[in-house]
């Protein structure tokens, strides 16, 4: 353990100098920080400033503002007036359409995690083996997730195009027909997951291939001398270690499914009837297109406290064993 | 899986409303005389040709006459001007002279107070133009904007598709229109072109059918109580119903847009389909999206929206819209002048000359050219009623209530009975 207490106390050396600009911070900890000078205490504040003001200015007061706004009938124009409570709140756990959305970021969310994300690692273990050209095969693979959404989208709507599209054709050949497959309220959130997962399987499979690469080759060699099959090692050696890189590809695929808007938006606006609406996408409808400010900052509202409980019972839970000592080194104090 | 669209972006759209409210408390007013030098701020959405360079034109003319006054011209694309706008009014500072296609929304900024009322500067010329298209833009009796485009919604129709199915007379009832649809289907020919993705062109039907099935009475009065829960509208659906059972559509029609290459217009201009309904300005864009950029040309045919047996509407009766401008509270004061020489005969002729406006001043239809458009304006101007989009017409909230709950009714999700509750339900909460 004589590595992770050496970065534990680095970094709380780096908290502390952090934590020095709050005088009850300092006076919390004063037995162990030195005092620090008047001079340096200056510059601290004077370089925190501006990330703090804008932080302050761009995060936090929208989301003030937005809490506001969702407590009022408000259509945008001049200043909310017309408060109703949580009403707003009331009326999205109602609307079926919200309720649609919050089922369908389910469903989005278990696809990605048993099928997206174990084809991602079992391509990073595939690639990470002596390929030929397997440079290559990353970079391939790797390359639909620098496309941005929007232009993803536009793509594979011409791919599935209706009686034009490569798609159309291709499954034609094969005595299918993927030409309706957006148009389709039965399987246009199945389609959109796969247009998902083209996109962001590259990303999580160079996660877990740099994860691979950080288990040491010994660690392998030992398990196969002691007669491990090839499963077993992956089973009981790679997987385990490869534990933290799966926990933030987990993560950040959660979230990414709450807050999914640009895609779904060019794709398929929603539709057809709903079937493939995020909440993003119900939020900027009821916000851009009908006018209820109030109603969408509510919805707005539900999905950052989604995020925000996912997220703090995500790190708490689950993330801690990994960044116990690097972050929350209290723990290892006591 | 992570979204570009990040929360705290979501979030600070939602919430710039308000703060840029607060900041708009710092704008200025202009001066109140016409002779004093001024600045007209002008957004328009003509943002490509061949509109866009005959507002330039008119503005440098008027430039030139008055030497006092600078327009400056913001032109936009329909989307963004929509966005744009929106910040702006909810921020309280409206540009000096900028689109609108009346109804709904533009009551919303009247409401607000950010739009003038200009009904007696208008009054000695607004006599000129068609009455009809003046209409959406009259708010509770007051003038607040003037049109200059406008049209409605018919039938266009292919007509060597037509005859390849062995019709050869157009529709003239609800009845016949189910005739010649299953005629066309039963020839291997895709009867009716939609885009079912952007919901807009499905609505035409539901609110074209209660148009004729009611009356346009029965739609004013619906506005007026908030109900459309009433048997009229309940039998548009049903009518509508029997349309979808019997399958008109192009393949993949849920997800197809308006004015893409695989969408309504361009699958009308490649020959693709028999049938659309759609607005005056269908034959330049299913030309502009169709392969060959030209469209069907004189192949295209219109007709006008088929009567309904037994209903109390009049196949006279226009459903349609148009495009207008109205003035910002702040508008200094020589914009109103400005506004009647957009709209004199001259430049009407001008516009109109150009193939992409219906012009909205009576003395300027003989430059309409294409004869498609000539039948339209003319159908128009002896047209006995006139009901604006119910999308415009509507407060927002209920205008997309119905065109989602319309796109319900023909992805077959919901019954005529579901969905006239849902479109009161959202009626009665505004």
């Amino acid at each position: 353990m004589t590595p992770s207490t050496i970065t534990g106390q680095r970094s709380d050396d780096a908290a502390t100098e952090l934590l020095a600009a709050d005088p009850a911070a300092t006076q919390q900890r004063g037995r162990r920080a030195r005092p620090r000078p008047r001079r340096r205490l200056g510059t601290i504040a004077l370089f925190l400033a501006p990330a703090l003001v804008l932080f302050l200015l761009l995060v936090i007061t929208p989301i003030v503002v937005a809490g506001y706004a969702s407590m009022y009938k408000w259509n945008g124009f001049g200043l909310p007036e017309n408060f109703v409570g949580i009403d707003n709140f009331t009326r999205a756990f109602e609307d079926p359409t919200f309720l649609g959305d919050l089922w369908r970021a389910f469903v989005l969310i278990g696809l990605s995690l048993l099928i997206q994300l174990p084809v991602s690692l079992g391509l990073a273990m595939l690639l990470n083996q002596k390929l030929k050209g397997r440079g290559v095969y990353r970079v391939i693979f790797f390359a639909p997730y620098v496309l941005s959404e929007v232009t993803t989208a536009v793509l594979f709507t011409l791919v599935f195009s209706p009686n034009r599209g490569l798609g159309d054709t291709l499954s034609k050949w094969l005595g299918a027909d993927a030409g309706a497959i957006f148009a389709d309220p039965d399987t246009v959130l199945f389609a959109l997951f796969l247009v998902i997962s083209w996109k962001y399987f590259g990303f999580h499979m160079i996660l877990y291939l740099a994860g691979r690469q950080g288990i040491p080759q010994e660690l392998t060699e030992a398990a196969t001398t002691d007669g491990a099959s090839a499963w077993q090692v992956f089973r009981h050696v790679t997987l385990p270690l490869l534990g933290p890189t799966i926990r933030i590809s987990v993560f950040l695929s959660v979230i990414g499914s709450i807050q999914l808007f640009d895609m779904v938006w060019v794709l398929t606006g929603g539709g057809p009837i709903h079937a493939s609406e995020t909440m993003a996408v119900t939020m900027f409808d009821r916000g851009f297109r009908r006018f209820e400010v109030g109603y969408a900052s509510a919805i707005s509202i539900i999905m950052f406290v989604l995020s925000f409980v996912f997220a703090l019972f995500y790190q708490r839970f689950v993330l801690r064993r990994d960044t116990e000592g690097a972050i929350t080194n209290r723990g290892v104090q006591r | 899986m992570t979204a570009h669209l990040s929360r705290r972006t979501l979030l600070g759209i939602a919430g710039a409303g308000a703060g840029a409210y607060l900041l708009s408390a710092c704008g200025s007013d202009e001066p109140s005389t016409p002779d004093g030098p001024q600045t007209i701020n002008w957004w328009h959405i003509q943002n490509t040709e061949p509109m866009l360079p005959v507002w330039a034109a008119i503005a440098k003319e008027y430039e030139t006459a008055h030497t006092n006054v600078k327009v400056v011209i913001q032109p936009l694309e329909n989307e963004a001007f929509k966005a744009k706008l929106t910040t702006a009014t909810q921020a309280g500072s409206p540009p000096d002279l900028f689109q609108s296609w009346g109804g709904g929304v533009l009551k919303q900024q009247v409401d607000a107070g950010l739009v003038k009322d200009i009904t007696a500067d208008v009054q000695p010329w607004i006599g000129s133009l068609l009455p009809a298209s003046v209409q959406p833009f009259t708010i509770d009796g007051k003038i607040y904007g003037v049109p200059f485009d406008v049209g409605m919604v018919g039938f266009w129709y292919n007509k060597d598709l037509f005859a390849k199915a062995g019709i050869t007379a157009t529709p003239t009832s609800w009845a016949e229109l189910l005739t010649t649809v299953s005629t066309i289907k039963s020839k291997g020919i895709v009867p009716i072109a939609l885009a079912g993705k952007e919901k807009w062109p499905g609505h035409f039907y539901w609110a074209y059918l209660a148009m004729r099935i009611g009356g346009l009475g029965a739609l004013q009065q619906a506005a007026k109580d908030n109900n459309f829960d009433t048997p009229d509208f309940i039998a548009a659906g049903t009518r509508l119903k029997e349309l979808v059972d019997l399958q008109p559509f192009q393949k993949g029609f849920l997800g197809a847009e308006y004015g893409s290459p695989d969408g309504q217009a361009a699958t009308m201009g490649n020959g693709g389909a028999a049938l659309e309904l759609m607005g005056q300005w269908a034959p330049s864009v299913q030309a502009s999206s169709s392969t060959s950029k030209k469209g069907l040309g004189d192949k295209l045919g219109y007709f006008a929206f088929p009567a309904v047996e037994g209903g109390k509407g009049s196949v006279a009766e226009a459903f349609g819209g148009g495009n207008g401008f109205v003035l910002g509270k702040n508008a200094p004061a020589s914009t109103v002048d400005f506004l009647k020489t957009l709209l004199d005969v001259a430049n009407q002729r001008k516009s109109a000359a150009t193939g992409a406006v219906l012009p909205t001043v009576k003395d300027a239809a003989d430059a309409i050219k294409d004869p498609n458009s000539k039948v339209v304006a003319a159908s128009l101007a002896s047209a006995t009623g006139f009901q604006l989009f119910l999308d415009q017409a509507y407060p927002p909230a209920v205008g997309q209530q119905v065109n989602d709950s319309v796109a319900e009714l023909i992805a077959g999700s919901k019954t005529p009975e579901q969905i006239v509750k849902d479109i009161t339900k959202v009626a009665k909460s505004q």
